[in-house]
C-alpha cells in the first residue's frame, strides 16, 4: 500500500506517552502493510530506538555554517559585529572573536564584510542515523551533548526521509522552536496528553501553536482515570476530537520500563493502535 | 544563598511535583519557574502576580509593502526559508515571522530600505508572592523563539530577589531536554538535582543530563521517582550515577495520590496521607546535607 502522509505526535508536557504512542503507530502501519517510516525528532533526548530496535545501516553528520575570519584581511571595521544578532561575532580592535555556539548560522557577517575577510566553515551539531526496524524505515537525530540549537538538525532529520510513504514523526516536548521545527508542514498532528491540570494545561498551549501553524490536530488521552473528566471538558470546549483514550494501567508502565511497548507487550493493546491508526488516517485525509 | 535547578532530561518524570514539594519544604525561598514553553508550577503554588513585563528576545523583519520593488534580495538570502514568494500576490515577498530567525541579514541588504526589523515582544515575565514567598515565572508567546534568554532572565531576577530580601534557597524548575532552554537553566547553577525514573528512556536520558553537566562542572544529585515501577532498573540508574560523580539523594515511590495533589493544588508533601511525601521530605533532608557539605568543603 502506499500512502502519502505526515503525522507528528507532540504533547506540551513531557513524559505523557508520545514515543509510546510514535512508535505503536509506526508498528500498526507497517503490519498493516503500509510503506511506514517513524522519524524521532526529539534529537535532544531521542528515545524511539530504545523501542525500535532498528539496525543502524547510515549515518551522517549535520553541520551549521559559521563564520572563519582571516585576520590578516580583517580592516577592522567592525561590520560583522554590528549585524550580527546573536553576539556570535564581535570585533575589538583589529582582533575580531567567533562565539561558534551562539552562531545561527545567517551568513550575514560574510556578506557585510567590505575586505572578504570571513568566509564559511560547517560546524558538526549532531548526527542523523538511519536504518530499518522490521519493515519500519527508521530515522532519528541525536543533538550533540552541550549543543543549544537542535531546530537545523530536526530539520535535517526531516528532509532525510525520502520518497512517499505514511511518516510518523516523534516531536519533542514543548511548544517553541523544536516543536515548530518537527511539526511545521505535516499533514496532521497528534496530541498526547494526560487527564491531568498539568497535562491540560500544556495541551492549550500545545493547540494554540498548532492552530497558529494552521494544522489540523486530534488528542490521545493517555492514563485515563474514569472520574478525571478534564480531558473530555478541554476537548468539548475547543472543539477537537478525542481519537483514543488509553487507560492508566500499571502493566504499560512496566513494558515501558524495559523498552517494550505495550502493542506488542500487553493484551489488548494492538486492537486500541489499530482503531487509532485508521481514525487519525481518516482524519488527517479530511 | 543557594541555587538548585531540578532538571531531568526526559520529560514527565515529575520535576514540577517534586519542585512544588522542595519549595514548601525549604526555609526561606524563592523559586523559578524556567520551564517558559509550558510552565505549570503555578496550578500548584498559585502566585498572586505583583509585576508584569514584556520580554523581547529579538527582532522580527517586515516588508513595507509601499517600498517593496520586487527585486527579491531578501528570498535569496534569507537561509531560513522565512521570506515566502507568492507571484498571485503585491508585492511578490512577505516575511513568514514563525520562520523567522531575527537575524536581520533581509533587512540591511534590502536596496530599498523596505524591510523594517525592529524588536518584537516574544512573551511575558511575571514577578509573583505565593504563600512559600516570591515567585518568578513567565509564558513564551506562541511559538515564539528566544526560550534560552527568557530563562537567564528569570533566573537572574530570582537571583536577585534572593539577594535583597535575604532569602536562603533559590528552587529552579527546568524544562525537559539538553538544549537551549536547560542550557541557560543550568549554567553557574550551585547545584542541579535530577529528577528521572527507572525506565528504559529515562536510563537512556539520564547519560545525556550527566554528560551535559560534567560539560558544565556542576555538583549534580539523583532523585528516582517512581523507583517501584522497576526496581531492577532502578538499582542499574543508581550504579550509573555514581560511576558518572552524580549522588544519589532519594528514591520516591509509585504513588497515585500524587496526581490528586495536582488536582487540588497541593504540594505533595501537603496532602495528608501521601505514602510518597516521606520520600520526598527524606529525599529533601540528604540533599540539604549534601549542598552543605559543599559549602563547608569550599
Amino acid at each position: 500500500m502506499t500512502s502519502d502522509l505526515t503525522i507528528a505526535v507532540a504533547s506540551g508536557k513531557g513524559g505523557t506517552g508520545k514515543t509510546t504512542v510514535s512508535a505503536s503507530l509506526a508498528c500498526t502501519a507497517a503490519d498493516a502493510g503500509y510503506k511506514a517510516a517513524y522519524l524521532d525528532c526529539d534529537v535532544e533526548e531521542p528515545n524511539g530506538h530504545l523501542f525500535l530496535k532498528p539496525a543502524i545501516e547510515r549515518r551522517h553528520l549535520v553541520g551549521i555554517p559559521v563564520p572563519v575570519v582571516e585576520q590578516e584581511k580583517c580592516i577592522a571595521c567592525g561590520a560583522c559585529g554590528e549585524i550580527c544578532q546573536y553576539s556570535a561575532i564581535i570585533s575589538i580592535n583589529k582582533n575580531v572573536l567567533v562565539f561558534d555556539k551562539m552562531c545561527h548560522g545567517c551568513g550575514g557577517c560574510s556578506l557585510v564584510c567590505p575586505s572578504g575577510a570571513i568566509t564559511e566553515n560547517s560546524r558538526h551539531i549532531g548526527v542523523i542515523e538511519e536504518g530499518n526496524a522490521g519493515r519500519i524505515d527508521f530515522y532519528h537525530g541525536r543533538l550533540n551533548v552541550g549543543e543549544a540549537m537542535s531546530p537545523p538538525l530536526i530539520k535535517a532529520v526531516r528532509s532525510a526521509k525520502q520518497g512517499e510513504g505514511l511518516n510518523i514523526i516523534d516531536a519533542s516536548p514543548g511548544a517553541s522552536c523544536p516543536v515548530v521545527a518537527a511539526i511545521r508542514g505535516v499533514d496532521y498532528v497528534l496530541l498526547v496528553t494526560e487527564p491531568t491540570p498539568f497535562g491540560i494545561n500544556d495541551l492549550d498551549i500545545a493547540v494554540n501553536m498548532i492552530r497558529e501553524l494552521k494544522i489540523p490536530c486530534g488528542v490521545v488521552v493517555n492514563r485515563c482515570v474514569p472520574d478525571y473528566t478534564l480531558a473530555r471538558d478541554f476537548c468539548r470546549d475547543k472543539d477537537i476530537k478525542i481519537l483514543a483514550e488509553i487507560p492508566d494501567d500499571r502493566r504499560v508502565a512496566e513494558a515501558y520500563s524495559r523498552g517494550e511497548l505495550p502493542y506488542s507487550a500487553v493484551p489488548g493493546y494492538r486492537e486500541l493502535f489499530e482503531t487509532l491508526l485508521i481514525s487519525v488516517m481518516k482524519e488527517a485525509r479530511r | 544563598m543557594k541555587e538548585i535547578t531540578v532538571i531531568s532530561g526526559k520529560g514527565g518524570t515529575g520535576k514540577t511535583s517534586l519542585v512544588a514539594s522542595l519549595v514548601s519544604l525549604a526555609e526561606k525561598p524563592v523559586v523559578a519557574d524556567c520551564d517558559v514553553d509550558a510552565a505549570d508550577l503555578h496550578l500548584v503554588l498559585d502566585p498572586q502576580v505583583k509585576q508584569l513585563n514584556d520580554f523581547s528576545g529579538g527582532k522580527s523583519a517586515k516588508i513595507i509593502p509601499d517600498k517593496c520593488t520586487n527585486c527579491g534580495m531578501c528570498f535569496k538570502l534569507c537561509r531560513f526559508g522565512a521570506v515566502v514568494k507568492d507571484e498571485n500576490k503585491k508585492p511578490y515577498y512577505a516575511i513568514d515571522h514563525i520562520a523567522c530567525e531575527g537575524c536581520g541579514v533581509c533587512s540591511h541588504f534590502c536596496p530599498e530600505k523596505a524591510i523594517e526589523f525592529k524588536p518584537e515582544v516574544n512573551g511575558q515575565w511575571f514577578i509573583s508572592d505565593t504563600r512559600y514567598g516570591p515567585m518568578v515565572h513567565a509564558k513564551l508567546g506562541i511559538a515564539q523563539e528566544n526560550s534560552g534568554k527568557l530563562v537567564s532572565l528569570v533566573r537572574n531576577q530570582a537571583k536577585m530577589i534572593a539577594e535583597e530580601k535575604d532569602l536562603s534557597y533559590i528552587i529552579v524548575d527546568g524544562p525537559p531536554g539538553i538544549g537551549c532552554p536547560v542550557i541557560a537553566s543550568i549554567t553557574g547553577a550551585d547545584s542541579v538535582l535530577i529528577v528521572t525514573e527507572p525506565t528504559v528512556s529515562g536510563e537512556h536520558d539520564l547519560d545525556r543530563v550527566v554528560e551535559l553537566i560534567d560539560f558544565f562542572k556542576i555538583p549534580a544529585y539523583l532523585c528516582i521517582n517512581k523507583f517501584d515501577i522497576n526496581a531492577e532498573m532502578s538499582d542499574k540508574i543508581e550504579q550509573k550515577a555514581r560511576a558518572g560523580g552524580v549522588k544519589v539523594v532519594g528514591r520516591v515511590r509509585y504513588d497515585r495520590t500524587v496526581t490528586d495533589a495536582q488536582i487540588k493544588g497541593l504540594p505533595v508533601v501537603e496532602l495528608t496521607g501521601a505514602p510518597a511525601a516521606a520520600d520526598i521530605k527524606k529525599m529533601w533532608n540528604n540533599l540539604l546535607q549534601e549542598i552543605t557539605k559543599i559549602t563547608k568543603g569550599s
